[in-house]
């Protein structure tokens, strides 16, 4: 019996939460140059669970940074594809960083707080992204890469009974709705909290102290709700919700409106263009793309993983960049680039897996539906 | 009935000429929920280190090896309803196919139950 496991140059980091994941009996594996909790009880169990109730998720290792300084704005918009004229104080929206081909560098969040930009990018493109920013902001826009926070996610249905009994001093989280950020006092440190995360659920994503990560998780899987969940779960639960995973379902090679992400190009930057990457989106709004990126459900219960070959009789017609079994659906599901001839719903298609061709049918995503709270 | 085990975490169990092959708890536990477990057809030849079976958990798929060499001469279907059964049952009901055995001077390679403890412990 053996397993793939990924090889890694260089050694390890532990992020501020280590102790406290190996006390609660994760299993810690290498992600992103760091050692991270992979599970605790199993997945299928902390999937279930968020689904149902709340899960913490411990995403420190992604990239939290801030961007101030004289013409910030202009400055981010020649970078990225946003529209920060409609971004105001205390809203969140997905972004995406493009090179000058429009293939996708990174996809990230960009939060309006009171005098800066605030972004989270992904931990596996943190250190690069630091650097292509750097070489193209000017020298007086501040870049400033908050190592010394920590970022939690609390997410599920009851995410928000759970946190309500804890988040002070902002404003009620009922009028915090999905996408919306503020800053609170969370068991009496400073926290910035985001209605957003990377579930399909309801919830949350908040940035503390690093110094007090261990006191804020320890209070929050505290309430009978909530219970930390590890990344296998993470990754099945975003799978279900229909959500790319940059590094497998984008990447340089793949274009935002290929990924069907033309709501990270924000309005007036379609017209208006001045981003890296503008000419070949601009075309590809207008004219379309040869491939798009599709949810497939598979019959059976064999998965599909990434690099799967997808056929239509005997062409092959695509490539699965994401794919597992989905415990709520309790059947295999995948996403893949397939060739737009291909990609209508319900279109019946073959995956290679293992000299076997297994059935599948373009199926639309999300797979299990978003439960954001827009408000009640 | 002697059982032994491989250092890839499979078990054989020998009866006379034939042999009942799974995987070990040790093993299941570290895969975690599995989803799927394709299973190798009934006639199929296998040979001692060689591919046998793939285990599909959630999160991975896993390649199950063959402890020696043989003839597949039976597979467990339950596993086709209820690939759980590994989680649940790896060293009993979770039994992955019984095989013939080819050549018994095999087990001579292989480690017992005390070896494999101290091979887990040592991991």
């Amino acid at each position: 019996m053996s397993e793939d496991t990924e090889i890694e140059d260089l050694p390890l980091e532990a992020l501020p939460l280590d102790a406290w994941h190996r006390a609660q009996g994760a299993r810690m594996v290498p992600f992103a140059g760091y050692e991270m909790p992979i599970q605790y009880e199993g997945i299928v169990a902390e999937h279930n669970w968020t689904r149902e109730n709340a899960g913490l998720f411990d995403v420190s290792h992604m990239g939290q940074l801030l961007l101030s300084g004289p013409g910030v704005d202009a400055a981010v918009e020649a970078v990225l594809p946003i529209d920060l004229a409609t971004l105001k104080v205390g809203s969140q929206r997905y972004s995406l960083l493009l090179d000058e081909n429009g293939g996708v560098l990174d996809d990230l969040m960009v939060s309006r707080q009171a005098d800066a930009l605030y972004l989270v990018v992904n931990g596996a493109c943190k250190w690069d992204d630091i650097g292509h920013l750097r070489e193209h902001l000017p020298d007086e826009i501040t870049l400033n890469h908050l190592d010394n926070r920590a970022l939690l996610a609390l997410q599920g249905p009851k995410a928000s009974a759970a946190l309500a009994r804890h988040a002070q001093g902002g404003p009620d989280l009922a009028t915090l709705t999905f996408m919306k950020f503020a800053n609170y006092v969370l068991g009496g440190h400073d926290a910035w909290i985001a209605r957003a995360g990377y579930t399909g659920e309801d919830g949350f994503e908040i940035s503390i102290p690093a110094y007090a990560a261990e006191e804020i998780a320890t209070l929050l899987c505290g309430e009978p709700e909530v219970k930390p969940i590890g990344l296998g779960a993470r990754d099945s639960l975003r799978l279900e919700a229909g959500l790319p995973l940059y590094g497998h379902d984008l990447s340089p090679e793949t274009s935002p409106i290929e990924a069907g992400l033309i709501f990270g190009i924000n309005k007036r930057r379609r017209s208006a263009g001045g981003y890296p990457g503008a000419e070949r989106i601009n075309r590809e709004i207008a004219e379309g793309t040869q491939r798009k990126w599709v949810g497939l459900k598979l019959d059976g219960r064999m998965p599909a993983r990434e690099g799967a070959e997808v056929f239509a009789d005997d062409t092959m017609v695509g490539t699965v960049t994401s794919g597992g079994f989905s415990p709520t659906l309790g059947q295999p599901i995948a996403m893949a680039y397939v060739d737009a001839a291909y990609a209508a719903n319900g279109t019946e298609l073959e995956i290679a897996v293992r000299g076997k061709r297994l059935p599948a049918a373009v199926s639309p995503m999300p797979f299990v539906p978003h439960n954001y709270y827009r408000g009640s | 009935m002697p059982r032994y085990f491989t250092d890839e975490h499979e078990w054989i169990d020998v009866e006379g000429s034939t042999a009942t092959v799974g995987i070990t708890d040790y093993a299941q536990e570290q895969l975690g929920d599995i989803v799927f477990v394709e299973l190798p057809q009934v006639g199929t030849t296998l040979e001692q280190g060689g591919d046998a079976a793939v285990v599909e958990s959630v999160k991975a798929a896993s390649d199950v090896y063959s402890p020696i060499d043989g003839k597949v001469i039976e597979v467990n279907e339950d596993l086709e309803e209820d690939p759980a059964l590994v989680n649940t049952d790896a060293d009993e009901g979770g039994w992955f196919f019984k095989m013939t055995v080819a050549d018994a001077s095999q087990f001579e390679g292989l480690m017992d139950a005390k070896a494999y403890k101290a091979f887990c412990d040592s991991l």
